[in-house]
């Protein structure tokens, strides 16, 4: 039954930018995909790779700046590549440092202007301080969505974009705007750790239901027991920031 | 010139502090405070100076490897070995150390510090020898990125007057030995047990083609029964006391630092005695006695130690229990245990989980399809029950290390636990 109904979940730079537990959100969506009854299979892209051609859902993370310099020439190779993807409602979601090079730019605190592959309409720029701790914010789509984040890169979103979500506790994209992530047509992106989609399982069935239906047209949840996650999220929510 | 009056008000404070139970860093500060220059003058009495162990895991038990090494060798060895890593850890620790005059007897200092307390340390007291262990993902949310944790390991070893200790596995630090005045000297894995100690690059992934290496002073070269070290191109085989095969890598870090201090004074036979007769650090594999069968406490901070500890200890036949914490000292961030591997644990399963992020763990064991039984973040209640339900069976806890700490207290009320405070 299973067998019939693949779903391929490609890590985007997995070598370089996996920093803080990004990998728990590629297993989870493929734990999940499987519990929802397809057969996920998880594949890697790395620079110089070929890009696979059948990718249903695409995942990315954080990174060190020597990660960063490593994949960046490689990302604005693939950039059409993964707009493409996007424009045709490709599910993906981008953490942190891949958050922000899928936006227009990235300017460092020496003034160096990163550029990015333009797919999310945002731009960042290096704050003075980090934005750590723990963070809870409410989504329209979502309901709360709760994290860790861990970023100096200040996030500003464009006209063309909205907010994955509205801070109620933290920092989010800037500290300043109260918005947190990024929600473009299926792309998702956010700063927040902890990994996101254990704790977060709506964002994880989300994703996957745009992969089924956009793969076979529709999706049939399967019987997943989140009683763990619900309790996580419940004590998550009395830790200090 | 330390005044003998703010030693004397520091042991007052000290023992206060130890009659309520409580932590080692307030004497520390209380001194800090009144009298800067404590710690700077007392320390700069020792004849053969200060050795500052650091780096991301293996700190405390390589600690002690180094103090039990050099002690027996000969020399009096001052440590900070309550595990308070920080500067008033070591403060607080000279406190019960000095005489009232402000006199420490002893030829040596060997201190642990994590890296950032390290950085300031060497500022002020420049070590003779420092040993880095390595850099791996930890407490991120508290430095930042895994570079600056390197960067702040270069600077103790830019303000290192005689010898660095460095293992040559780490690309990180190896690459920090290029620009030392100081002399460098390598501690490493025979190419075969290089799967067993992933780096940080390798356990994500990143491409490490591997490099021309500098030669080794101690390489740790099989594991087994006995653990083998090639010392000086010299192999020396013996039994070791020590749980884990982490454990023994520290070991090849401690003797090539004590080789370093040493010099040609080094007594090779009864270096390798004492390493046979060292015990692991209090919660790093210790072992305490409930109801006639052994409770072993595996402190697990970051993803690489976990992964590491996992793969050191054998599942079967234990009952396992997990404790997690996210207080300041453990990290708030959960992420890392979405880094560890948990499948050896899928065929015994895990008996007990607790901890403040109690049904983060289950929630993680979940994924990998490891089967839970009780969880509850109260740590008292979980640990009677997990100790009455399997009464008849070995144990073992990995805990992070304000569990660790909280774990130790219970089990101080019914079993000997050594007092370490």
């Amino acid at each position: 039954m299973s067998a019939k109904k693949p779903l391929v979940i490609l890590q985007l730079y997995p070598r370089d930018m996996n920093i803080y537990g990004d990998h728990g959100n590629a297993l989870v969506l493929a734990q999940r995909a499987k519990w929802h009854g397809y057969a996920p299979k998880l594949i890697s892209y790395n620079p110089g790779d070929s890009f696979p051609r059948d990718v249903d859902i695409i995942v990315g993370g954080g990174g060190q700046d020597s990660g960063q310099d490593n994949i960046q020439n490689d990302l604005l190779r693939i950039g059409p590549t993964l707009k493409q993807l996007a424009e045709d409602n490709t599910p993906m979601l981008m953490i942190c440092g891949l958050y922000q090079l899928f936006g227009h730019s990235f300017k460092t605190q020496d003034g160096q202007i990163i550029e990015g592959i333009g797919l999310l309409d945002i731009t960042t720029v290096a704050g003075p301080e980090r934005l750590i701790g723990n963070i809870v914010t409410q989504s329209d789509l979502f309901g709360e969505i709760i994290g860790y984040e861990n970023h100096s890169g200040q996030t500003t979103l464009g006209s063309d974009i909205q907010p994955l979500g509205t801070v109620i506790r933290g920092a989010g994209n800037n500290g300043a705007d109260g918005f947190e992530g990024a929600l473009w047509h299926n792309v998702i992106g956010s700063y927040l750790h902890g990994s996101l989609l254990p704790k977060n399982p709506a964002i994880t069935d989300w994703l996957i239901r745009q992969a089924a239906v956009n793969k076979f047209g529709k999706f049939t949840p399967g019987d997943i027991d989140d009683n763990f996650a619900a309790l996580a999220r419940r004590h998550a929510l009395k830790r200090p920031r | 010139m330390t005044k003998p009056y703010s030693v004397f008000a520091g042991k007052i404070v000290r023992y206060i502090a130890r009659l309520r139970g409580g932590g080692s860093a307030l004497p520390g500060l209380f001194v800090e405070t009144i009298d800067r220059g404590f710690v700077k003058d007392t320390l700069a009495q020792l004849p053969h100076g200060v050795v500052l162990v650091s780096g991301t895991n293996g700190k405390t038990t390589t600690t002690k490897i180094v103090v039990e090494l050099l002690q027996g060798q000969g020399l009096k060895v001052f440590t900070n070995r309550t595990g308070s890593n920080f500067s008033r850890g070591v403060a607080a620790a000279l406190l019960g150390d000095v005489d009232r005059r402000g006199k420490l007897h002893a030829d040596i200092a060997v201190l642990e510090l994590d890296e950032a307390h390290a950085v300031h340390f060497v500022g002020q007291i420049p070590p003779a020898y420092s040993l880095l262990l390595n850099v791996m993902r930890d407490q991120l949310d508290r430095f930042g990125e895994i570079d600056t944790t390197a960067g702040m390991l270069g600077q103790i070893a830019q303000a290192t007057t005689d010898t660095v200790v460095i293992n040559r596995e780490d690309p990180r630090l190896r690459k920090l030995a290029k620009h030392l005045d100081a002399r460098v000297s390598y501690f490493g894995l025979d190419e075969k047990l290089h799967a067993t100690f992933p780096n940080d690059d390798d356990m994500h992934g990143a491409s490490t083609a591997r490099t021309k290496l500098p030669p080794t002073d101690v390489m740790l070269n099989a594991i087994g029964e006995k653990a083998t070290f090639v010392i000086d191109g010299k192999k020396v085989s013996t039994a070791l006391k020590l749980q884990g095969i982490y454990n023994v890598y520290n070991a090849a870090a401690a003797l090539a630092l004590t080789r370093a201090v040493m010099g040609a004074k080094l007594d090779q036979k009864k270096l390798i005695r004492s390493l046979a007769e060292v015990t692991p650090a209090f919660g790093r594999g210790e072992r305490l006695v409930v109801d006639g069968q052994p409770c072993e406490l595996v402190l697990v901070k970051n993803p690489s130690g976990f992964r590491l500890s996992l793969r050191s200890f054998d599942p079967a036949g234990v009952a396992t229990m997990i404790a997690i914490n996210d207080n300041y000292a453990d990290g708030r961030d959960m992420s890392w245990l979405w880094d560890v591997d948990f499948d050896s644990l899928r065929r015994t399963g895990v008996a007990a989980v607790s901890g403040v992020r109690a049904y983060d763990m289950a929630l993680r064991l979940q994924y990998d399809n490891v089967a839970v039984g009780n969880v509850d973040i109260d740590l008292a209640g979980a640990l009677q029950n997990f100790l009455s339900e399997y009464k008849q069976s070995p144990k073992r806890i990995y805990c992070t290390y304000t569990a660790m700490l909280a774990l130790r207290r219970e089990l101080g009320t019914i079993t000997d636990v050594e007092d370490v405070s």
